[in-house]
């Protein structure tokens, strides 16, 4: 099984940590993982900012440098989301449909594909679960709220095993964190405040971290953490799963 | 009514100002969202009864133009007048020519979202017309001539102690009495006397049934029932798409609208209405405002579904946080932010922006609306339009630009990373909206792609 790894541009800049991780994990899983090196973005941003018209260059890119993968992984649920339901590209309708079907968020690569159930990792860590939106209610990673469902959640069934770890849930378990994209400077004041009530709900619980499957909420969660000068640190939860 | 028209994102940061107010705000409409969720979980089948309930109005608006002509046949048989109204203006008219020629000076009116989007009060006041909204959310507003900041309650920005206040000037309460039994008594007090000596009652509508030509209207207070019994003249308006086709259809409806709006099994008044009492005239206004032109958008046509229980609203992370007002529209919430662009996209082109796209309103609709996406969509059509700000179009062309070439996108992230190490000052400044509550990420040496390149040549 081949497996293109697709790092989200932010994470290869800014978090190559998490991107990291999520190699490590899916080569110890047995997978024959492929880094096309001239991967860019999914073309999220553009497209959320109402340019979906401005992303063609980045379909052409995408698809040029993950077609040929059985799967394609990625650490974050909201770029997964995009590119299930917009990666579309003219002429080349059967390899964009084959990236939309294969493609998977990790954990539920690790849940559902290679269905994982003795991870080996171990955090020894008081740890909140922040749900990002994209992947819970695009990808349906987890249960959500709003709807009347037999509740479950693949990030936390692979929490669970992870020896030393104890989950921990916000107060209101599943509200989005404000990042939202180019909403976390457009609407700056409503998203720091987003932001700022679901970590204040995370730190009543007296959390050492906050984890999540998208480093984009992580991100905006630590620099509203870091102005605070508080201890609380954010981790993705792929180096949750592949610490030893 | 006159709008004030104002973006979004410099309103809702002048709501959160008072931090205090905000969060009372946001943790008031949390806890209807919660009551809400444990209605629907103890109402077995709820998944089921959404389904139907979307399926029920997707049949209706693919035969809308039937369904409103049998209601229309069956009203008149029933002895009622039915009105068509194309826009809000021909609404106005035909209401004022009804109340003129029965010598009409004072109306009640029970909630109507659609006389608001019409600006019914204004236009019937100008020519003379007491109108008097009879909702106790309703008439706080309209003491203070302000206009609902949410579509089930309209009064929830503002505090008991500022609803005593406007009591005091109006209706003479004693100063800084905020009990909330004695100022509510004070309004029933007064409005009974409205009841009594209005010549019209004027009645929006939730549900039409095509098959019956009735009317159903649903209130917590009674104010509906009170104003049309009292007075010879009722009108009700209601958009086209408040149709469904057959009485059954109520039980689904009426089992979802009252659960997902406060989490009440049923409104307290669910009352219907056939035909005119003895020596009473029942006039229905049927008005288009922008709705069919809404049907014949594909993408958006499912936000004719709406059946306005505002549970998008009371879910919403975004409105709970900037408030009603902050909408400039007379829905607001997530499913005003797709309504509004449909009737003008220029003034309303920032509303679908102000949303994170998170989805909870699409999962918390009754009638299944796939609200956010409709926001997306709206995105798309709205920059296509042309109507962004020209800065906005030149930053995603050069984004657009360097992420569809890796060789410029490698370059750039490099250069972004060296200037956050070298440079900071360039980032971390007060004209960057990210840092002024937020710490940038930190810029590691390498990017990922560049580890990977070395983890090759090191042989893995």
């Amino acid at each position: 099984m081949t497996v293109g790894l697709f790092v989200p541009c932010y994470v290869d800049q800014f978090y190559p940590g998490v991107a990291i991780a999520t190699l490590e994990l899916l080569e110890r899983f047995g997978c024959t993982v492929g880094v096309p090196l001239k991967q860019t973005c999914c073309g999220q941003p553009m497209a959320n900012a109402g340019f979906a018209s401005s992303t063609e260059g980045c379909n052409r890119n995408f698809i040029d440098n993950f077609s040929t993968y059985d799967y394609i992984v990625s650490p974050s649920g909201s770029c997964v989301l995009h590119v299930k339901e917009h990666l579309h590209e003219g002429r080349r309708h059967g390899e964009a449909e084959h990236i939309r079907r294969h493609i998977y968020e990790i954990t539920e690569f690790l849940t559902d594909v290679l269905g994982v159930s003795d991870l080996k990792a171990s955090f020894p860590h008081r740890v909140g679960l922040h749900v990002s939106c994209h992947g819970q209610r695009g990808l349906h990673l987890s249960s959500m709220s709003e709807r009347v469902e037999p509740p479950f959640s693949k990030a936390e069934s692979l929490l669970r095993q992870v020896k030393g770890l104890e989950v921990v849930h916000a107060a209101r378990p599943d509200e989005c964190c404000g990042f939202g994209g180019t909403f976390c400077v457009t609407e700056e004041a409503v998203s720091a405040r987003m932001g700022t009530d679901r970590l204040a709900e995370h730190q009543d619980n007296g959390v050492e971290y906050i984890t999540g499957g998208d480093m984009s909420c992580l991100m905006h969660l630590e620099g509203l953490l870091k102005r605070q000068k508080s201890r609380v640190k954010v981790i993705h939860i792929a180096e949750i799963l592949n610490a030893q | 009514m006159m709008p004030i028209v104002k973006e979004h994102s410099p309103a809702a940061e002048q709501f959160l100002q008072d931090a205090k107010r905000a969060r009372w705000h946001d943790e008031t409409l949390w806890f209807v969202r919660a009551k809400r969720d444990k209605a629907a979980h103890s109402l077995p089948g709820w998944e089921a009864l959404r389904e139907q309930a979307s399926r029920i109005k997707a049949h209706t608006l693919s035969r809308l133009d039937d369904y409103l002509v049998e209601f229309e046949t069956r009203a008149q048989e029933n002895g009622v007048r039915v009105h068509w109204a194309v826009d809000g203006e021909e609404h106005n008219r035909i209401v004022h020519a009804l109340l003129k020629a029965n010598g009409v000076k004072a109306v009640v009116k029970s909630k109507s979202m659609l006389t608001e989007e019409c600006g019914l009060n204004h236009y019937l006041r100008d020519k003379g017309i007491e109108v008097v909204d009879t909702d106790l959310g309703e008439y706080i507003v309209q003491l203070r001539e302000e206009q609902p900041s949410h579509i089930v309650l309209p009064a929830i920005h503002l505090k008991k102690e500022e609803v005593s206040a406007t009591f005091h000037q109006h209706l003479h309460t004693e100063k800084g009495n905020n009990d909330a039994t004695y100022l509510t008594r004070a309004a029933r007090k007064v409005l009974r006397d409205k009841f009594l000596s209005a010549d019209a009652a004027i009645t929006g509508v939730n549900f039409a049934v095509a098959q019956t030509g009735g009317i159903v209207v649903c209130t917590n207070e009674g104010n509906a029932d009170m104003g049309v019994h009292a007075a010879k003249l009722h009108i009700a308006s209601m958009g086209i798409e408040k149709i469904i086709p057959k009485a059954s259809h109520l039980g689904v409806f009426l089992r979802l609208l009252a659960r997902s709006a406060t989490g009440q099994p049923i409104t307290t008044y669910s009352s219907h209405f056939h035909r005119p009492a003895p020596g009473q005239q029942l006039h229905v206004v049927l008005v288009d405002n922008g709705r069919t032109r809404q049907l014949a958008r594909e993408e958006f046509r499912n936000s004719l579904k709406c059946i306005r229980c505002g549970a998008c609203f009371n879910t919403c992370p975004v409105y709970r946080r900037s408030g009603g007002h902050s909408y400039h529209n007379s829905v607001a919430g997530p499913i005003g932010s797709i309504l509004a662009p449909n009737g003008d996209m220029r003034a309303n082109a920032d509303l679908p922006f102000a949303s994170t796209l998170c989805g909870s309103c699409t999962h918390v609709c009754p009638v299944k609306i796939n609200i956010h996406e409709q926001l997306w969509t709206w995105r798309q059509i709205l920059m296509k339009e042309g109507l962004a700000p020209a800065s906005k179009k030149i930053g995603i062309r050069l984004m657009a630009g360097v992420l569809s070439s890796p060789a410029l996108y490698r370059m750039g992230g490099k250069m972004a990373r060296w200037v956050l190490h070298v440079a900071p000052s360039m980032a971390k400044n007060r004209l960057n909206p990210w840092f002024k509550q937020r710490e940038m990420p930190e810029a590691p040496k390498e990017s990922f792609i560049e580890w990977y390149q070395k983890r090759g040549k090191n042989g893995k």
